[in-house]
C-alpha cells in the first residue's frame, strides 16, 4: 500500500484519508469473499460523453483506483477524451485506492475490469506470471516507438511479454527550499563527502538536516534512501537481484551501505518514527529542516501555493564512481489489462490510445504532480520542478521503481520496513538487522 | 467478623437475590416442572410445530456452521499450507513450517505476546477497578451523577478507530496537545518526547487511550449490575452492622457474580482482540516497534496484495487456542463453582 497512500494522503483532509485507510484494511480482512463486494463498492458511472448507445462492440470497462479527487478528475478527463476520439463507450469502476491494492488479487481472480489502473515492475511481472494479466503485445507494436526502452523493460513480464502501457512516473531524490539555500550559502551535494558535510553544516546552523518523518504507515519513506545507498554503491544489477530475493541480505556488500547510512542517520530529524511524512515535508516548507530524501509528490503537500516556485532538488550524491548517478528512483504508474477481461480488442484499442502522448497530455493537464512516461509527452506546459523531474528520468541509464514497488510487497512492508525502522531507532554497523531480514526472506521468495 | 459467621450472612442474602431474579423472569417456576413435563410436552407438538422449531434451530445453526465455524476450521486446516491467494493450485502442504516459523523465526511474534498480556494485565488492574470505583460512587446518588455518567460513558459510544484518531492527535510530537502542553515539542531540543514512536513508551500511550475508553465501558456494566441489586440486601447488611466497604465487598460484588463474570469475560476479549486503536496508530505496516499484537500480525499476513494466507493462519490459530483456552478454563471453572454452590 505504501506510496500508494501517498497519493490518497495528499488530496484529501488528513482525517478522512486515515479513515478509508482503515476502511480498505478492515475490507481486506474478507480476502476470499472480497471480489463481488470489491464490485459493488465502487461507484460505477458511464464516462460522460457520448451516453446513449449501452453495450455497443466498442464499450470497454475501465477499473480505476483513482478515488482522490485529483487523480479521479484526471481519469475522467482521460475516459471521455477516449470516448470522444473513439467513439466507444467507457464504464468506470472507480475503488477506494488503498482498499483496491489490499484486494488485487481477489479483485484479478473476481469479476475484474477490462483495463486496470496499476504499477510498473515486479507488482506487475508477479501477477503476469500468475496469469492474472493478459499480455498486450500488439498494444506495444502501435504505441512502442512514443517509449524510452527503460519504460519499455518495466513493461515486460518476466516471460518477455509486455503486459503494461505506462502513463505517468515522478523521480525520488533530494528535495529543498532554494531561498534557504541562497540564505545560507548551500550548494546542492554530488558527491558522499560534500552531502555529509553539507548535513554537518546545517546541523551547525541549528537546523535539522535531514527531513524525515516515518510514524504511522510511513516506514516506507526509508526505502527511498536505502535503494539510493544501494544503487550508488553496489549498482543497478546487485540491487535489483536483492530486491527480487536472488541475493542475499547477509551480503557483505550491504553492509557498506549501512555503514554510508549510518553516516547520514545522525542527521535525520528527531522523533522520526512518530511523525508523519507530511509532517517531515512541513518542516522543509517552514525552513526548520534543510532538506529531505523523497518523491516529486512531495510537492502535493504544498498549502501556501507561493512556495511551489521555491522547492527544488538535486540528485542523490554519488558514492562509487563505478556507479555515479545513473539510476533514478521514479516509480510509474500505467494500466495492465487483465486476464479475464470481457472486452479484450476494445480493451486494447484503450490501451493503444492510452500510450499516446496526447492522452498523457490529458491526463497531465488535471494532475500536474507527475511527469509524463512518453518521450513525445507535451512538456510545454510543466512547471520547473517537473521539466527538471522530466530530464533526470530522460537521461538516467536505469529506472527503478521503489523498494516496495521492485520486490515482494509483503517481505518489504512485513519484514524489510520494520527492520529498517527499528534499526533508525539506534543505527548500529546493521549486521544483526541485515542478518534478521535474511533469516525471513526464503519465506517469500519461494518459487 | 468470623468466617461462619460471614457465610451464614451470605446464604441467605445470595438465596433471595437469585430468587428475586428467577421470580421476575418467572423461570423459576417453569423449570422445576419442565424435568416431568418435558416427555408429554414433545408429544403435545403437531408436526406443523416441530417444521417451525426445526427451522427456527436449523437456520441459525446452519449460519453459525457456514459463517462461524467453516471459516475457522478452514483458517486451521490452510495455516498447514503455503498458498499465495491465487487459485488452489498453489497451494501446497507443508505440516508444522508455518508454526515453526512463527516460534522460531518471527522477530515481532514474542513481543506481540508479552504485549497482549501485557495489555491484559494492565486492563484487568487499572481501567477495570477504575470503572468499577466510578460505577460504586455514581450510584452512591451523589450531584451531577448523571452529567459524570454520560462523561465518562462518552467514549464508549465512539468507535476503537476513533478513539485512535483522537489520541493521534493528542500524541502527535510537532503538533499534539500533550507534547505542546508539557513544552517537549521541540524536535532539536533537550526533552522530546515520541510518544508514539519510542519503542519503550508508545504501548504504555496506546494503554493509557484504551484504558480511557475502557474504564467507562466498566462503569456502564457495573452501574446496571448496581442499580438491579435488591436494596433490602443493603438494609440488611445495615442492619446486621456491616460498614460501606463491608457491604460493598461482601455483600453487593458477591450478588453481582453475573455482571462480575461478563466483566472479566469482557475484560479477556477485548485485550486479546486490540486492534484497531493501535491500527490507527501505529499504521497500517502495523508491525511497529513497541506496538506488536498478535491481531496485528495476523492482518499483516492475511491482508495485502502479495498476501500469506497459510502463515498468517497460523498466527491466527495461534491466537484462537489461547483465547479459548483462557475463556474456557474461566467459564468451565466459574459453573463448577456455581454447581457446587
Amino acid at each position: 500500500m505504501s506510496r500508494g497512500s501517498r497519493t490518497t494522503s495528499l488530496n484529501s483532509p488528513l482525517p478522512i484519508d486515515r479513515r478509508s485507510l482503515l476502511r480498505g484494511a478492515l475490507g481486506g480482512a474478507g480476502l476470499l469473499l472480497a471480489a463481488p463486494v470489491l464490485d459493488a463498492c465502487g461507484k460505477s458511472s458511464a464516462s460522460a460523453a457520448g451516453s446513449g448507445s449501452g453495450g455497443g462492440s466498442g464499450q470497454v470497462t475501465f477499473g480505476s483506483d483513482g478515488s482522490d479527487p485529483t487523480p479521479r478528475k484526471a481519469y475522467g478527463a482521460l475516459t471521455s477524451a477516449y470516448t470522444t476520439a473513439s467513439g466507444n463507450q467507457v464504464r468506470t469502476n472507480v475503488l477506494d485506492h488503498n482498499t483496491f491494492a489490499q484486494q488485487i488479487t481477489a479483485y484479478l481472480q473476481g469479476t475484474p475490469e477490462d483495463v486496470v489502473t496499476w504499477f510498473a515492475g515486479y507488482r506487475m511481472q508477479f501477477f503476469a506470471k500468475k496469469n492474472l494479466l493478459h499480455p498486450i503485445d500488439d498494444v506495444w507494436d502501435t504505441i512502442g516507438a512514443g517509449f524510452s526502452d527503460a519504460a519499455k523493460k518495466l513493461s515486460l513480464g518476466l516471460d518477455g511479454k509486455a503486459y503494461f502501457v505506462p502513463l505517468y512516473n515522478y523521480p525520488w531524490g533530494v528535495f529543498y527550499r532554494k531561498s534557504l539555500f541562497q540564505e545560507k550559502g548551500y550548494q546542492p551535494a554530488t558527491d558522499w563527502d560534500s552531502f555529509v558535510a553539507l548535513c554537518g553544516q546545517m546541523k551547525k546552523d541549528g537546523l535539522s538536516p535531514l527531513a524525515a518523518g516515518f510514524g504511522g504507515g510511513d516506514s516506507w519513506t526509508n526505502l527511498g534512501t536505502f535503494d539510493y545507498l544501494n544503487l550508488r554503491i553496489n549498482g543497478y544489477d546487485f540491487h535489483m537481484q536483492l530486491m527480487g530475493g536472488k541475493a542475499s541480505w547477509s551480503d557483505p556488500k550491504l553492509a557498506a551501505v549501512m555503514d554510508h547510512w549510518r553516516q547520514i542517520a545522525a542527521f535525520n530529524q528527531a522523533g522520526a518514527s512518530g511523525r508523519k511524512w507530511q509532517d517531515a515535508a512541513q518542516s522543509v516548507f517552514d525552513k526548520k529542516s534543510g532538506m529531505t530524501v523523497t518523491g516529486l509528490f512531495m510537492g502535493q503537500a504544498i498549502t501556501d501555493e507561493t512556495l511551489r516556485d521555491d522547492m527544488d532538488f538535486f540528485a542523490f550524491p554519488s558514492i562509487d564512481p563505478a556507479h555515479g548517478q545513473d539510476a533514478v528512483e521514479a516509480p510509474t504508474d500505467g494500466f495492465v489489462m487483465s486476464a479475464k477481461a470481457k472486452h479484450v480488442d476494445a480493451g486494447k484499442k484503450m490501451l493503444e490510445w492510452i500510450g499516446t502522448a496526447a492522452a498523457e497530455t490529458v491526463y497531465a493537464n488535471v494532475d500536474p504532480s507527475n511527469v509524463g512516461a512518453s518521450t513525445k509527452a507535451d512538456t510545454s506546459k510543466y512547471n520547473a520542478l517537473q521539466q527538471k523531474a522530466a530530464q533526470m528520468i530522460s537521461s538516467a541509464k536505469y529506472i527503478t521503481q521503489f523498494g516496495d514497488r521492485d520486490s515482494d510487497p509483503g517481505f518489504i512492508s512485513a519484514v524489510v520496513e520494520p527492520g529498517f525502522a527499528q534499526w533508525l531507532a539506534s543505527p548500529d554497523d546493521g549486521a544483526s538487522t541485515l542478518k534478521k531480514i535474511e533469516s525471513q526472506r526464503s519465506q517469500y521468495f519461494t518459487s | 467478623m468470623a468466617a461462619g459467621e460471614r457465610d451464614g450472612r451470605m446464604r441467605p442474602a445470595k438465596g433471595s437475590g437469585m430468587a428475586l431474579i428467577a421470580d421476575v423472569t418467572g423461570k423459576n417456576a417453569s423449570s422445576q416442572s419442565r424435568t416431568s413435563q418435558r416427555g408429554s410436552r414433545m408429544r403435545l407438538l403437531s408436526v406443523a410445530d416441530k417444521a417451525f422449531l426445526a427451522v427456527l434451530i436449523g437456520v441459525p445453526l446452519l449460519a453459525l456452521l457456514a459463517f462461524v465455524w467453516l471459516p475457522a476450521l478452514a483458517s486451521v486446516g490452510i495455516s498447514f499450507t503455503q498458498w499465495d491467494g491465487i487459485g488452489l493450485s498453489g497451494l501446497h502442504w507443508v505440516g508444522l513450517q508455518n508454526y515453526k516459523n512463527v516460534f522460531t523465526n518471527y522477530p515481532p511474534f514474542w513481543p506481540a505476546v508479552e504485549h497482549n498480556i501485557i495489555w491484559m494485565v494492565f486492563t484487568a488492574l487499572v481501567p477495570t477497578p477504575a470503572g468499577i470505583f466510578l460505577a460504586y460512587q455514581l450510584d452512591r446518588k451523589i450531584r451531577f451523577s448523571r452529567v459524570y455518567q454520560m462523561a465518562i460513558f462518552l467514549p464508549v459510544v465512539l468507535s476503537t478507530a476513533v478513539v485512535g484518531f483522537i489520541w493521534e492527535i493528542v500524541y502527535d510530537p510537532d503538533h499534539g496537545l500533550l507534547n505542546s502542553a508539557l513544552g517537549t515539542n521541540n524536535p532539536s531540543g533537550k526533552h522530546y518526547i515520541d510518544w508514539l514512536g519510542d519503542p519503550h513508551l508508545n504501548l504504555w500511550a496506546v494503554l493509557v487511550a484504551s484504558a480511557w475508553r475502557h474504564t467507562g465501558y466498566v462503569m456502564i456494566l457495573y452501574l446496571a449490575g448496581l442499580k438491579s441489586v435488591d436494596p433490602s440486601l443493603r438494609e440488611a447488611a445495615a442492619i446486621d452492622g456491616a460498614n460501606g466497604r463491608q457491604t460493598f465487598l461482601r455483600v453487593i460484588v458477591p450478588a453481582m457474580k453475573p455482571i462480575n463474570v461478563t466483566i472479566i469475560v469482557v475484560t479477556v476479549m477485548e485485550s486479546l482482540r486490540a486492534f484497531d486503536m493501535v491500527y490507527v496508530l501505529s499504521g497500517n505496516n502495523g508491525s511497529k516497534q513497541g506496538l506488536e499484537l498478535l491481531s496485528l500480525l495476523i492482518t499483516n499476513n492475511t491482508v495485502g496484495e502479495s498476501p500469506r494466507p497459510g502463515y498468517g493462519s497460523a498466527l491466527a490459530t495461534v491466537l484462537l487456542v489461547v483465547s479459548m483456552a483462557a475463556i474456557v478454563t474461566f467459564l468451565v471453572q466459574n459453573f463448577r463453582k456455581e454447581r457446587q454452590a
